[in-house]
């Protein structure tokens, strides 16, 4: 015990003490500078989401796809988590076809709009069949119709700070106690902008049914299906990360 | 023999610890996190305790197992981040330890089996030894026997491997750039199914583990896993 501190090994853990805490200190500058901080980077388990997180963006920079199927593969159950809103607001939307429903878009974009149903069907329509998987477990394979968000985004001149999109979906009083509720939920640029990333109306072939999102739902090919939220009545797009999530779960839902 | 005369051979037999500082911090980080894997793990399964094979499963879709619990809605939801945080911990640990062990020659020197004992003879032996509880415990030996070795290397670079392909083969994120590690295994949900057959084999391993190190002498294994040293005179140094 008696050389325990000698001074070799006092400079020696001093030298890599302060190589430690400013290595790590570059970490999070260099992570904070190319967007790797999660929204959810706080307290002991943003520690993983961070991590997660972080690896993942630089894995998967480049617009990696998710895996597509076949028609054939396609699943004869799709499972619901929760039903749709049975409120009067959207019920009488439903019964008249959401022709009354607007998209609402707006925050950093040069033209804010307000869309309709039929003028979202309108833009280039693209089909992806994908796996949906819950992160309770389970899994199924559906085709997905509608129009790419990257496209949408373009169209309204979506401004360069943009870093984030807030997807809010109508109220659903059904779910104001359960898992699923979302009050609203962000995704951020490079899922917005990834080819498989659709705002849906259309669902194996017919419009999107209620329990799914109807009229559209985001879709997202590399996400659990928590992401991808339905009943969409509104879209912000937004440079603030602390503006995210408003629900249980983790915000990155990549895994 | 007198007490001071046992504890002096005991200080002349152990020249050194008999597990490294590395080996015995790693083992511990490892303990700790697989853990907190298998309880966020389990109650990430509660939400959905059933197992299928292929890319899809669900409710009204066949199931290979049907775990008899019943579903539990909801722990699934903030199971999985400290599912994660652990993982992160014990990939970190595992990566310390797999570098210190090539690095040190811990591998080569203490672990992989020597070529005479990789007959069948020695092999036998070793088990038949131990199923007349007949041991060469590690204490007397100072070495691990061929069984030991083999089931050592295995779970570190076979089984850990296992679990940690199939966990990573059910992130969208990985197999949107490596789609061949859920398609080599059949699919997201024979991931996840293979992901719980690979931690049972874990568990398996575990228990053997605990039971030997019962036999074999648990307070003294056990400290020689913590301080480095089986006698309690000494200390790590």
């Amino acid at each position: 015990m008696s050389n325990f501190f000698t001074r070799r090994k006092l400079i020696t853990a001093g030298l890599s003490t302060a190589a430690g805490a400013s290595g790590v200190g570059a970490a999070a500058y260099f992570a904070s500078r190319y967007g790797l901080i999660p929204p959810d980077h706080t307290g002991i388990l943003g520690i993983g989401e961070t991590l997660t997180y972080s690896s993942q963006r630089l894995l998967t920079s480049g617009h990696s796809l998710a895996r597509e199927f076949k028609r054939s593969d396609i699943s004869k159950i799709a499972p619901v988590n929760g039903p749709h809103p049975t409120d009067e607001n959207y019920r009488k939307l439903l019964a008249n076809g959401f022709r009354e429903w607007r998209l609402l878009i707006a925050g950093l974009v040069g033209r804010p709009a307000s869309l309709s149903l039929e003028e979202l069907k309108r833009l280039p329509s693209e089909s992806h069949i994908i796996l949906h998987a819950c992160e309770e477990g389970w899994s199924y394979i559906a085709e997905w119709t509608g129009v790419r968000l990257a496209f949408v985004l373009d169209l309204l001149e979506t401004r360069p700070e943009a870093r984030y999109v807030v997807f809010e979906p109508f109220a659903n009083p059904n779910q104001a106690h359960t898992v699923v509720r979302v009050l609203w939920d962000t995704i951020d640029m490079a899922d917005a902008l990834h080819p498989q990333t659709l705002l849906a109306y259309g669902m194996n072939g017919d419009a999107l049914p209620a329990d799914h999102g109807a009229p559209v739902r985001l879709r997202l090919g590399r996400h659990f299906g928590y992401k991808n939220t339905k009943y969409l009545s509104r879209m912000i797009v937004t440079n603030d990360r602390d503006f995210y999530r408003k629900g249980r779960g983790t915000w990155y839902g990549g895994i | 023999m007198s007490v001071a005369a046992v504890s002096a051979s005991l200080n002349r037999t152990e020249t050194g610890p008999r597990h490294s500082a590395v080996v015995r911090i790693t083992h511990w980080i490892v303990v700790l996190s697989a853990l907190g894997l298998l309880v966020s793990g389990i109650g990430i399964l509660m939400s959905h305790p059933r197992l299928y094979w292929g890319e899809t499963g669900y409710v009204g879709a066949d199931s290979l197992t049907d775990v008899p619990i019943p579903f539990v809605i909801g722990p699934s939801v903030w199971n999985r981040p400290i599912h994660f945080f652990f993982a992160w911990i014990l990939t970190f640990a595992g990566l310390a330890y797999v570098s210190y062990g090539f690095i040190t020659r811990h591998f080569r020197n203490d672990l992989v089996p020597r070529k005479a004992d990789l007959h069948w003879t020695s092999i036998s032996g070793v088990i038949l030894d131990h199923l007349r509880t007949r041991f060469t415990g590690t204490n007397a030996a100072g070495t691990y026997n061929v069984v030991q070795r083999v089931t050592y290397l295995a779970v570190v670079f076979a089984l850990f491997p296992a679990i940690f392909w199939t966990g990573l083969a059910m992130s969208f994120g990985v197999t949107s750039v490596f789609p061949v590690m859920a398609v080599a295994l059949g699919g997201h949900q024979s991931a996840r199914t293979l992901h719980f057959a690979f931690v049972a084999l874990l568990l398996l391993f575990v228990a053997v583990h605990i039971l030997m190190i019962y036999i074999a002498g648990f307070v003294n294994n056990v400290r020689a896993m913590i301080t480095g040293y089986v006698s309690p005179g000494r200390k790590a140094r």
